[in-house]
């Protein structure tokens, strides 16, 4: 038996860690659905897609720069001395993954910039002069176009890696200290991606594929689960105690009815009988994708909090 | 630091002239008493401990800042934070196993400074001077010649929670 008592009961610390609210959550799955935007905006221009007037194209980018502008907001929100938000940006910490995700977004914002001239929405085009000037430079270079299409496939990869990275750091937090985390958050980034082009583009062909494609991220999600829950189950007492939070805990009612039912095995279901045209497609199964994601941020973020050494 | 826990007995007038020295806001402290009971009826054992920070040889709260707010001072190895530099994420909160840090109500991280302002002037920490059990011994670990590195050499001791990996650099003698 160990009985500890202390004599400090210091704000958001005692009894139980609880520093992060709303905003990091909301931060992290904007982050995480940018980080998939790029990706699958960056697969289309690759593909040539930007020829044709797709929406992965021709509007997702200029939607993914707002949302991470979101996502920003929301992270400024959450910053104690807010005035010195600058100071991010004086050094660089290689030891430090917040220093490196500042770095990551300050390179983040050109590339998104770069494929949203590639094609400027007609309402648009000839209202800022230089970005059409930009744009026509852009598509005398097909190559330019192509290598654009990479480079935001790599950041988003390094972006939605880097959601995850964020939290998994954390040593003292043992539900975060995994080496999953960061596989994790980049699936559900691109599933959550792959349901916001599903649930608002008009195009039959790209929704029927990114339907196709959530099905395939979804199924990749649950085994990732399947990896983070065995990798702590088969750790240290304190991250067997941690990870028992989220599957038997306080925290396991929204973990198994938000996250892994509503976010995952029924919108799969649904997406499978739509897909197979069993049924039609509705803006159901996104919808509880997108949601799902939230919810799995949520959880994560607030169940890590409450995971500790002692 | 190597504090004795034999001699302790948690009168907590270290939590009060830390408070005092330092003007630590209503509400937060950067050292408390811990009262650790282990064992089974009627085979008990308690231990009474001043805990503050640790000032870490493997600080997680250095290594995650983004701003170098949290850094390593040149004398001693004390974990220092630059209050000018702070940003308020919380990254340095969340990532000490011993809730050391809290948020100041004005917005940066604050955490036990060791007193470096009087260590500074050959001075000891408030904590340290006003101990009416003379529990609490502070010194350069790295001189063998020191009180305190005498101490470590003769005393049974341990630090708290060292499967953490962080290097504790303050010393319980049982």
């Amino acid at each position: 038996m160990q009985e500890l008592t202390i004599t400090r009961h210091n704000e958001m610390i005692d009894p139980v860690l609880h520093i992060w609210s709303w905003q990091i959550p909301v931060y992290l799955f904007i982050g995480g659905l940018v980080a998939g935007i790029m990706i699958i905006s960056g697969y289309f221009v690759l593909q040539g897609q930007y020829k044709r007037n797709v929406f992965s194209c021709f509007y997702l980018p200029h939607i993914s720069l707002v949302l991470l502008t979101g996502g920003m907001t929301s992270l400024f929100l959450d910053l104690e001395h807010k005035l010195y938000v600058w100071r991010l940006y004086t050094t660089f910490q290689w030891t430090s993954p917040m220093s490196w995700g500042s770095w990551i977004l300050v390179i983040i914002y050109p590339v998104l910039w770069s494929i949203t001239l590639i094609r400027i929405p007609e309402q648009f085009q000839g209202k800022i002069p230089v970005f059409d000037r930009l744009s026509a430079l852009i598509n005398r270079h097909p190559q330019l176009i192509k290598n654009i299409g990479i480079l935001n496939m790599l950041l988003g990869v390094l972006l939605g890696m880097y959601t995850g990275v964020l939290l998994s750091a954390f040593g003292a937090r043992p539900l975060w200290n995994s080496a999953m985390l960061w596989m994790l958050f980049l699936v559900s980034g691109l599933s959550a991606a792959a349901a916001f082009v599903h649930l608002i583009t008009t195009d039959e062909y790209e929704r029927e594929l990114l339907a196709k494609a959530d099905n395939a991220f979804l199924t990749l999600e649950l085994f990732v689960f399947g990896g983070f829950i065995t990798g702590l189950l088969t750790s240290t007492r304190v991250h067997i105690e941690a990870v028992k939070l989220i599957l038997v805990g306080p925290f396991a009612p929204y973990f198994w009815v938000l996250v892994i039912g509503l976010g995952i095995v029924l919108p799969l279901t649904l997406q499978l009988l739509a897909v197979n045209h069993k049924v039609k497609h509705s803006p159901v199964p996104p919808l509880l994708v997108l949601a799902g994601g939230l919810a799995l941020r949520f959880v994560i973020v607030y169940a890590g909090q409450f995971s500790h050494w002692t | 630091m190597v504090i004795d826990t034999v001699r302790c007995v948690g009168c907590m007038d270290c939590v009060v002239a830390c408070k005092t020295e330092n003007q630590v806001p209503e509400g937060y402290n950067r050292d408390w008493i811990a009262y650790d009971v282990q064992g089974t009826f009627p085979t008990l054992h308690m231990e009474i401990r001043s805990e503050r920070c640790n000032h870490c040889d493997s600080p997680p709260c250095v290594h995650c800042c983004p701003t170098g707010a949290s850094h390593v001072h040149d004398v001693g190895g004390v974990v220092l934070v630059d209050y000018d530099k702070c940003i308020g994420c919380k990254a340095c909160v969340a990532s000490c196993p011993y809730g050391a840090r809290f948020i100041n109500p004005d917005g940066y991280a604050e955490k036990c400074t060791f007193c470096i302002h009087r260590v500074e002037q050959g001075l000891k920490p408030a904590c340290v001077s006003v101990c009416p059990t003379h529990c609490m011994h502070f010194g350069d670990l790295d001189d063998p010649n020191s009180d305190v590195s005498q101490l470590l050499a003769s005393r049974k001791h341990h630090t708290l929670m060292p499967e953490a990996g962080t290097k504790p650099r303050i010393f319980y003698l049982t």
